[in-house]
């Protein structure tokens, strides 16, 4: 193990030599959110700067894996997560630098990492999506845990390995504690609650009729109904504050071996700035 | 049709070592070092990477052990096999009766019918998987056009059927071309002496066809083992996407390294069944004296033969398309565009021409070694290239990436080790049809050569090249429809920013915006009809020199 931990080293090194001599203007972004969310914005970035930005999209989790497993000599300038889990992991792995308060000041402390290692630049609910032509919203449980209950077994669909399902499984561990999860994630199973890879197929099931209910954040139905007003599926907000109704941010780090870091900063105000925000809460409905 | 199926078949089967001819002579000679680096420079990185990944797995801690033995796991294999044993069943047995019906019935417009039953060879499988869901259910197309509550056509049941059309072609083509060469007097024996129709094909036909069975079997089951776009999207749990869950869901990622390691594991016992069942039936090659006398159709069977045909052409080529071309006007009437990128466009082109352009030139010192310096050596070296061929994708691409990131640094994401990745796992495609030819040029042809004074390289490239070239180029074509439709390793090894038409459709079906994907997913079909056409128009050349 110690030898390759120095093969590793002498890479790193050789790695990082590269990534400083190469020096252009150019960024590398790891984008965990989805192109059709994101690529606007960065289209606008670079006509605005003139900065070059490739762009790598993959999940959020994925990315950060990518990250640990790259290391300090990563080829990317910035990660620009879903999820406060996945920008985590690389924070607590010491990958990201202190952002200045120039930027940390833009965004509310909540929505934000404690030591400035990345910042939130939207935020997104948590919400049920149901079918409104069979479901009435009053028969719908005041908080998650309904859903456990006999009544909705097979009715209610989970994205179990997303991003956004694990911060809210990491949400409600923080309030209702480890074993009262366990139980919440065991009923679930029982429940035979039909598993989907992320939010919008079940956001898609939903409008198709394949199931009734379904845990996700809350734009992927509007972005639905913006591309098919006739869809059935509704959003409706738990009537009691759990983790069901989690509101979490979607961020960004920079990296410590970006070779770029003025770029990259720019790159993150400009995400927070006004043109941006707008078009964020336009555009993806966030 | 029969020289499409031809060529199909020497391209994708061939691949498997066959036995050298007693034509070619002993050779005592050593081959040239030169020879040697050639043949290993597109295959060693990925097999290097794959003795890498098993060094990892093997290293990894004890938990990963225990999380390895569970009933999770032994679910996940028993789903598999499930899934791959009828994809197998029902693709034989599609791709056989449909192969019988179009080389030995009286049906009209065979060489058209055959045209369209083999089309959904140039469908991506997910993309087969995508039009199916979206127009099942009870608020789906078919259920609006007959007006019932129809269900969902997801989990196994829409696997089997995504699966199974996308695979038959495979069947079809390579039993078609085998029934084009058997003998008929055979047959026609068996009838004269009194046997029913169904008699002879079950104890003439089937017997004969047995090899060109068992091959077109072996290349549905790896196919559906490996699968991964349609799986995912059908949400069948097996161990593709499990293992791709692990692999984007978690930030350790032995489990998904483990986990890919039992799927090639589970690869190598089919395999060796294959094999282990083949028999020592001996196969009959000789040139048929005449064309089979044909089966006269009553007009009921007519009927039923050409709905067989339609529904599994309609629902594997025709249905995808419609749907497609459907989603696409109706975009842009809604003004919203093409959703087409030109640099996914570009990225494909790109990747698929200079995957085809690796695979040729890593072809030509692999088959060169294999019959004009057969040695133990080279049966390996041949055998290690259909390996890799029959290895999941998704398996290869994570363990090129967790050896790259490591050890490789510079290429690292970079555009050669995907293009690398490509021509190794498609290089069989080449070396079959390139093999063939070389079997046909005369070994004295390239002593002549030497024997007035070329040296060894310029005879391979002035002499022995030229003569395979059409086997080369005909391999290459297929590379290029193959790379084009690729997803794991596409998805995994892109260099940041590369963009490609395989992955914006299944970033689109992934989303569930199927109708985003309609446009990438037409300019890929007509892509790679073209390379199809150049196959089944030219392999004359390629197999009667």
């Amino acid at each position: 193990m110690k030898r390759l931990t120095v093969i590793a080293l002498l890479i790193a090194l050789v790695g990082a030599a590269c990534s400083t001599s190469g020096g252009d203007d150019s960024l590398t972004v790891y984008s965990g959110r989805s192109e059709d969310l994101v690529q606007p914005l960065i289209d606008r970035f670079v006509e605005e700067t003139g900065i070059e930005v490739a762009v790598r999209y993959a999940g959020s989790s994925d990315l950060a894996a990518t990250i640990l497993e790259e290391g300090s000599s990563s080829p990317a300038d910035l990660f620009f997560a879903q999820d406060p889990a996945s920008l985590g992991t690389v924070a607590l792995a010491g990958l990201f630098v202190e952002l200045p308060s120039s930027i940390t000041d833009m965004v509310p402390t909540r929505f934000s990492d404690t030591n400035g290692q990345w910042v939130g630049t939207s935020g997104r609910a948590r919400v049920v999506v149901y079918d409104g032509t069979k479901v009435n919203p009053s028969d719908l449980p005041d908080t998650e845990d309904g859903f456990v209950e006999a009544e909705w077994s097979g009715r209610t669909g989970i994205a179990p390995t997303n991003g956004s399902f694990l911060a809210f499984v990491a949400a409600k561990i923080l309030s209702d504690g480890e074993e009262a999860t366990l139980v919440w994630l065991k009923g679930m199973a029982a429940n035979s609650s039909p598993t989907y890879p992320k939010n919008s197929p079940i956001v898609a099931a939903v409008n198709a009729g394949e199931i009734e209910t379904g845990l996700v954040n809350h734009y992927y139905l509007l972005r639905a109904l913006a591309e098919n007003p006739g869809e059935v599926g509704e959003n409706f907000f738990f009537t009691v504050p759990t983790a069901g109704s989690l509101v979490m941010p979607a961020g960004a780090g920079i990296l410590k071996s970006s070779g770029n870091q003025e770029a990259a900063q720019t790159f993150v105000e400009c995400m927070l700035g006004d043109v941006a925000q707008t078009a964020c809460a336009e555009e993806p409905c966030e | 049709m029969n020289d499409k199926s031809s060529v199909v078949e020497v391209g994708v089967v061939a691949g498997t070592p066959a036995a050298a001819p007693g034509r070619v002579r002993a050779q005592i000679k050593k081959a040239p070092w030169w020879l040697w680096v050639g043949a290993l420079a597109v295959l060693a990185p990925v097999s290097i990477s794959i003795g890498a990944l098993f060094l990892r797995a093997f290293g990894a801690s004890t938990t990963v052990w225990d999380t390895l033995f569970t009933t999770r796991t032994l679910r996940l294999t028993g789903r598999s096999f499930l899934l791959t044993a009828l994809v197998t069943v029902s693709a034989v047995i599609i791709g056989v009766a449909g192969a019988w019906i179009l080389t030995r019935t009286d049906l009209r417009f065979k060489t058209a019918w055959a045209v369209a039953f083999a089309m959904p060879l140039v469908i991506p499988s997910y993309v087969i998987a995508m039009t199916l869901i979206s127009s099942g259910g009870p608020r789906g197309l078919f259920a609006d056009l007959i007006g019932l509550p129809l269900p969902h056509v997801t989990g196994l049941i829409g696997a089997w059927i995504t699966l199974t059309l996308s695979t038959y072609p495979y069947v079809f083509l390579i039993t078609s071309a085998a029934m084009h060469r058997t003998d008929p007097s055979l047959e026609e024996a068996a009838r004269g002496l009194g046997s029913t129709p169904t008699r002879v094909f079950r104890t003439i036909v089937v017997p004969q066809l047995r090899p060109a069975i068992g091959a077109g079997a072996l290349l549905v089951a790896l196919y559906t083992l490996s699968d991964f776009g349609s799986v995912s999207l059908m949400r069948l749990d097996v161990f593709t996407r499990a293992i791709y869950a692990q692999y984007s869901g978690r930030i350790d990622r032995t489990p998904a390294i483990v986990l890919s390691i039992v799927l090639m594991l589970i690869a190598g016992v089919i395999i060796w069944g294959e094999y282990r069942t083949r028999g020592r039936g001996a196969y009959f090659s000789q040139k048929p004296t005449r064309p089979p006398s044909v089966h006269r159709l009553t007009a009921l069977k007519r009927l039923g033969a050409t709905s067989f045909l339609m529904v599994a052409a309609g629902l594997g080529a025709a249905l995808p398309i419609f749907i497609l071309l459907g989603w696409a006007l109706q975009s842009v009437a809604a003004g919203e565009g093409f959703f087409l990128s030109w640099a996914a466009v570009r990225g494909s082109m790109t990747g698929a021409t200079l995957a085809a352009i690796f695979a040729m030139a890593a072809a030509i010192p692999i088959v060169v070694l294999g019959v004009r310096y057969t040695s133990r050596k080279t049966v390996w070296l041949e055998r290690s290239v259909f390996f890799v061929f029959s290895l999941p994708h998704l398996t290869i691409a994570i363990a090129v990436v967790a050896f790259t990131v490591r050890y490789a640094r510079p290429v690292y994401q970079s555009l050669l080790v995907l293009v690398l990745v490509y021509a190794a796992i498609f290089l069989a495609q080449v070396t079959g049809p390139a093999r063939a030819s070389l079997l046909q040029v005369n070994p004295a042809l390239e002593e002549a050569s030497r024997s007035l004074g070329k040296g060894t390289f310029a005879t391979l490239m002035r002499v022995t090249v030229p003569m395979i070239s059409k086997g080369l180029l005909a391999g290459g074509a297929l590379v290029f429809v193959t790379t084009l439709k690729e997803l794991p390793a596409t998805l995994l090894l892109s260099p940041t920013g590369f963009s490609t038409l395989a992955v914006r459709i299944w970033a689109a079906a992934d989303e569930a915006l199927y109708a985003r994907a309609a446009s990438s997913a037409l300019i890929l079909i007509a892509v790679s009809v073209l390379p199809v056409y150049y196959l089944s128009i030219k392999p004359k050349d390629l197999t009667d020199r």
